[in-house]
């Protein structure tokens, strides 16, 4: 369980080398990406306005306030719920090279051939840390897609983001998937006995 | 619109609904704070202790810089327990909730998460039809009023399980339709939280009940002797399950278990479950008749 300290956008060989288990410090910048705007991109063949390429993209919806000048100033920036977005992981990373997708609770386990494939990792978040996360976004660099807000498509510059969980690896490995298997097997063979 | 008296009560409510929404989301409770400190004195597990210190720091953050602890400002439930000689309607009360937490919403501002069901169009101040949702409790002798505030985000909301089960099958099944859930649920709902669970009654009164047990504060037990020890025992087989702080493994999956009950038909066995997440953020207002506010972050 080794600590590492990545700066993104970076290359598939740097997540390749990530292993389950291990937590990541991000310094950078990061893409905010959400529901409405994948379906933008992948459903309704948008090409982004911005690259993805090696980029490490974070599930959320901030709370944000437009300043006079144009720019947007962060309130609150915390992280959503991934699995139901999991279907476009495999388009993201292989079509628009993106590297690694943070958010809670885990894409689906199908999103673990995807990463393999094409060299992505899932790194999980502390759900619900929105107070701290909010002060490691330093800047809000660039907003595109405004239509969407809050559904947009952020980069932001960010320092020691984190930390955060190699949660589903690319070399076919997920947390989750070992500690629900775990789980279960002790309600199986334990606790289905005390019950 | 009504008496003097009733109008300054109806203000207070809104003023007091307007202050708990926002308070609520930026500072947690004393009972939270603890479990969350002895739930990290206890952890062994590396990556499990690493999210709950991230916890700690959050919380310190949002003390710090007066800041939402979770972005998520939910859904704002409100639980009134009214005495039979307060001197305003709860008709005029749910009024003044509706009213404050528009307000808070507006004026802070706070992110608005409310949309229609079917055509999903914001309304933009976390009110709608039905919305903000009240709980009522009738006390008898009594004039004051209490208002406590549970914003509940959506994480947590998605996490709720219903389930009619046998009779036959008893309070076993019960416990192993706990577990099923709250292992189903993995980190989704951000573990470890309050598993709120209903039993009996009907399908409504179960989950109704399942909601009304993750609003007590962390660690209280059912005053039913065998209802406490049926919490008790599902803690501690949760926590056995190593699912973990944010589902990826650890001792503790839960803070706390809170179980309430009705009683319910023969042929009946429903039990609910609907969980809190560890940003179990609650805080509550207590009106005199007179109009005096006094807030409560523990209660
Ligand atoms: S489940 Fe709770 S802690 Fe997690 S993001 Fe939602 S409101 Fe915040």
């Amino acid at each position: 369980m080794a600590h590492h300290e990545l700066t993104f956008p970076t290359d598939e060989a740097a997540v390749r080398a990530l292993e389950a288990g291990d937590t990541v410090t991000i310094q950078g910048h990061i893409i905010g990406i959400r529901d409405a705007t994948q379906i933008r991109i992948f459903d309704q063949g948008r090409e982004p306005p911005m690259s993805l390429e090696g980029g490490a993209l974070l599930h959320t919806a901030p709370n944000v306030r437009k300043l006079a000048d144009g720019r947007y100033e962060p309130l609150s920036i915390g992280t959503t719920t991934s699995a139901r977005m999991s279907r476009f992981t495999e388009p993201l990373i292989r079509d628009h090279g993106a590297r690694a997708i943070m958010g809670k609770g885990g894409l689906l386990p199908e999103a673990l051939g995807p990463l393999q494939e094409h060299g992505g990792v899932y790194l999980a978040i502390v759900g619900g840390a929105a107070a701290l996360q909010t002060t490691q976004i330093v800047e809000i660099e660039q907003v595109e897609w405004e239509d969407l807000m809050p559904e947009c498509l952020w980069r932001f510059r960010v320092c020691d983001f984190g930390p955060l969980i190699v949660a589903m690896d690319a070399h076919g490995r997920s947390l989750y998937e070992d500690v629900q298997a775990e789980a279960r097997r002790r309600i199986d063979e334990t606790l289905s006995a005390k019950i | 619109m009504g008496t003097a008296t009733e109008r300054t009560l109806r203000q207070a409510v809104e003023d007091a609904a307007a202050e708990l929404y926002v308070w609520s989301l930026k500072d947690i409770p004393s009972d939270l704070r603890d479990a969350l400190g002895a739930a990290l004195e206890r952890e062994t597990h590396k990556v499990g202790r690493r999210i709950l210190e991230t916890i700690h720091t959050n919380v310190a953050v949002a003390d710090e810089g007066n800041r939402l602890v979770c972005q998520d400002t939910g859904i704002a439930v409100y639980y009134a327990r009214v005495g039979e000689r307060f001197p305003l309607h709860p008709a005029r009360i749910e009024e003044a909730l509706r009213e404050g937490t528009r307000r808070a919403t507006l004026d802070h501002p706070l992110r608005s998460n409310t949309v229609h069901t079917l055509t999903r169009k914001p309304t933009g101040d976390n009110t709608g039809h039905r919305i903000p949702h009240v709980h009522w409790e009738f006390v008898p002798d009594w004039d004051g009023l209490d208002i406590k505030c549970v914003p509940k985000g959506s994480g947590s909301e998605n996490m709720s399980f219903l389930k009619m089960l046998v009779p036959a099958d008893g309070v076993k099944a019960v416990k192993r339709f706990v577990l099923d859930s709250i292992v189903g649920a993995g980190g989704k709902p951000c573990p470890p939280g309050i598993v709120g669970v209903g039993i009996g009654g009907s399908a409504d009164l179960a989950m109704h009940l399942a909601k009304e047990a993750i609003a007590r504060p962390v660690g209280t037990h059912n005053p039913d002797p065998d209802v406490a020890r049926l919490e008790r025992e599902l803690c501690d087989l949760l926590n056995e399950t190593g699912v973990g702080p944010m589902g990826l493994g650890g001792d503790t999956t839960v803070l706390s278990v809170h179980v309430e009950q009705a009683h319910t038909h023969i042929t009946l066995n429903p039990v609910a479950v609907n969980y809190q997440c560890w940003a179990a953020r609650r805080a509550t207002a207590h009106v005199s008749a007179g109009g005096e506010v006094a807030m409560d972050r523990d209660a």
